[in-house]
């Protein structure tokens, strides 16, 4: 086979990437428009992000997101972990259940998700708000954190710890002390992961939400039905760029510690 | 728990029963129950104080009326349809763009590829009903699109609410769930394999055809079980692309809820909606414990 891309593939890659970026490269351009009018450029101007800035209910929506997100991140990191350890290394009966368990909620729709974690709160009488939301994004982001730490401990040298287990290191030491480490850059993907799906969380958090705990997607929710909102692509863009920039020194970060351990 | 690393397991099962098996159980439970003028807005419920007597006549209360409703009315059999049809045109036409580039992608060299796969990736990251809403901008009357097309000298087009709209908004946001799939299992082909079909006189398309398509089958079904079964309960882009015609379950569950309080009728229509996906979902299973394997 000739090796390298043909012109086709060049062609596909680049309508595809296009095709992706086109809509977010719209939003970004028309945050700094002057003009009112999606169509109409009326000179650059920040004065959506002023705007934004000053609109009280975005910013405290912003704060709930956050918040929500750090805590339900820091959980289903913590169970995904659990659950990765038991699906990669354990051999015990029911390994398939979890394993259906954690795929189902994967693919699981969110209105069926949100409508059965609400009703379990409503037969508990938790009255919904702050934690019934970051309980519900726990279970959201687990299946998502499980599968991504899976993938790098399945590939991890299992000897490296049983070597330490040899050398007399109790097994949960050997764990905490070789293994841990190794796959400390999926702990943290798996991390981000959760909580940027629960940054962007709409479906879920309308359900299980309740006064006071209003989170971003739903107060951006409300304000998109009602049109389109130059200051709605303000915010977006400073999402998209605190993400991009999250994501983006990420991956440099493994690069450079892949460069390393090869090198 | 039997076996070795059962430990590990318990707090994961633990919390799958609460917060997703059981809640699963009171979703079917309350599509057997009635609507009421009360706070939850349904009946009946377990009257613990009477003990075994309360329970037995809170059995006694429940019945199927609610699936009765379900099929008098049209709309849902409207929504149910049109959200396979929906969901199952999205699922094709994402694989057919999406086989291109994620081969376009496997064939270009090492560096290169960590790179575009991370490109396809990164749009996953920003906000998904942020995605949805920069098309509005676009597909609208006035958008950037007509705008376009106008520039061209071409006639405007009117998708904005409507099937159209829906489908692209669906391929749009779950083109990097078919990619990466495809991705996975066209980057491990061994490239010998279409180097002896070839030796052996098949032409580049045939080689494809016969050698690379076939194995990247796995990957193909991987990516469309992962886009179809979200997708068919979608709701964020049939409510915001998809006008008030665009009829889907999601939405009907969303609406069922919200607008009209009916709590059981929506726990009716989420029940209908997983009995149709258990399917496509045990099929998602096998086909990733086989990856596990």
């Amino acid at each position: 086979m000739r090796k390298g891309p043909s012109a086709f593939n060049v062609a596909s890659v680049v309508l595809g990437l296009a095709f992706l970026y086109a809509p977010i490269a719209i939003l970004v351009v028309y945050s700094f428009n002057a003009s009112r009018l999606v169509t109409v450029w009326g000179g650059f101007s920040t004065r959506w992000y002023k705007a934004l800035f000053q609109d009280a209910q975005m910013l405290e929506a912003v704060w709930v997101t956050l918040r929500v997100g750090v805590l339900s991140a820091t959980m289903s990191t913590f169970v995904g972990a659990l659950a990765a350890v038991a699906l990669v290394r354990g051999r015990f009966e029911g390994r398939t259940a979890l394993a259906s368990g954690i795929y189902a909620t994967l693919v699981m729709p969110e209105v069926i998700l949100g409508l059965s974690l609400l009703l379990l709160f409503v037969s508990l009488g938790l009255p919904r708000g702050f934690w019934t939301v970051t309980l519900s994004h726990a279970t959201l982001t687990l299946a998502y954190a499980t599968v991504v730490i899976q993938a790098r401990l399945a590939s991890f040298d299992r000897h490296l710890e049983e070597a330490a287990q040899d050398l007399g290191c109790p097994p949960w030491k050997a764990f905490v002390l070789v293994t841990l480490p190794g796959i400390a850059p999926a702990v943290a993907a798996a991390w981000m992961l959760a909580f940027t799906l629960s940054l962007d969380d709409l479906v879920i958090a309308s359900f299980t939400s309740g006064p006071g705990a209003t989170t971003l997607p739903m107060r951006l929710y409300s304000q998109v039905r009602l049109g389109v909102d130059p200051k709605i692509n303000a915010v977006s863009t400073l999402l998209i760029g605190l993400v991009a920039t999250g994501v983006i020194a990420a991956y440099l970060i493994q690069q450079r510690q892949r460069r390393r351990q090869s090198g | 728990m039997k076996g070795r690393g059962g430990l590990a397991a318990i707090l994961p099962f633990l919390w799958l029963a609460l917060f997703f098996a059981f809640p699963f159980l009171l979703v079917a439970k309350l599509s057997l129950s009635d609507t009421a003028l009360a706070i939850p807005p349904y009946a009946p419920r377990i009257d613990w104080s009477r003990g075994l007597a309360g329970v037995r006549d809170f059995l006694a209360a429940l019945d199927v009326e609610t699936y009765g409703r379900l099929t008098r009315d049209r709309l849902y059999l409207d929504a149910y349809l049109s959200s396979l049809r929906i969901a199952a045109t999205g699922t094709g036409l994402l694989l057919l763009i999406g086989y291109p580039i994620a081969y376009g992608i496997a064939r270009c060299p090492p560096a290169v590829r960590q790179a575009l796969v991370m490109a396809v990736v990164l749009p996953f990251w920003t906000s998904f009903l942020i995605r949805i809403y920069a098309w509005i901008a676009i597909l609208k009357p006035a958008g950037v699109l007509n705008a376009a097309l106008g520039a061209l000298g071409l006639p405007p087009v009117d998708i904005l609410n409507t099937e159209t709209a829906v489908i692209l908004g669906l391929v749009y946001a779950y083109l990097p769930f078919m990619v990466l799939p495809l991705y996975a299992v066209l980057e491990k082909q061994d490239e010998s394999l279409i180097e002896a079909a070839q030796d052996l006189g098949a032409t580049p398309l045939s080689a494809f055809w016969r050698v690379t398509f076939p194995l990247s089958i796995p990957g193909a079904a991987a990516g469309a079980l992962l886009c179809f079964i979200p997708m068919a309960g979608e709701f964020v882009i049939p409510d915001l692309l998809g006008g008030s015609e665009t009829l889907m379950l999601g939405r009907v569950i969303w609406t069922e809820f919200f607008a009209n309080r009916d709590w059981p009728a929506a726990s009716a229509v989420a029940v209908v909606l997983l009995a149709t996906l258990v399917v496509p979902i045990l099929l998602f299973e096998r086909q990733q414990a086989k990856v596990l394997r």
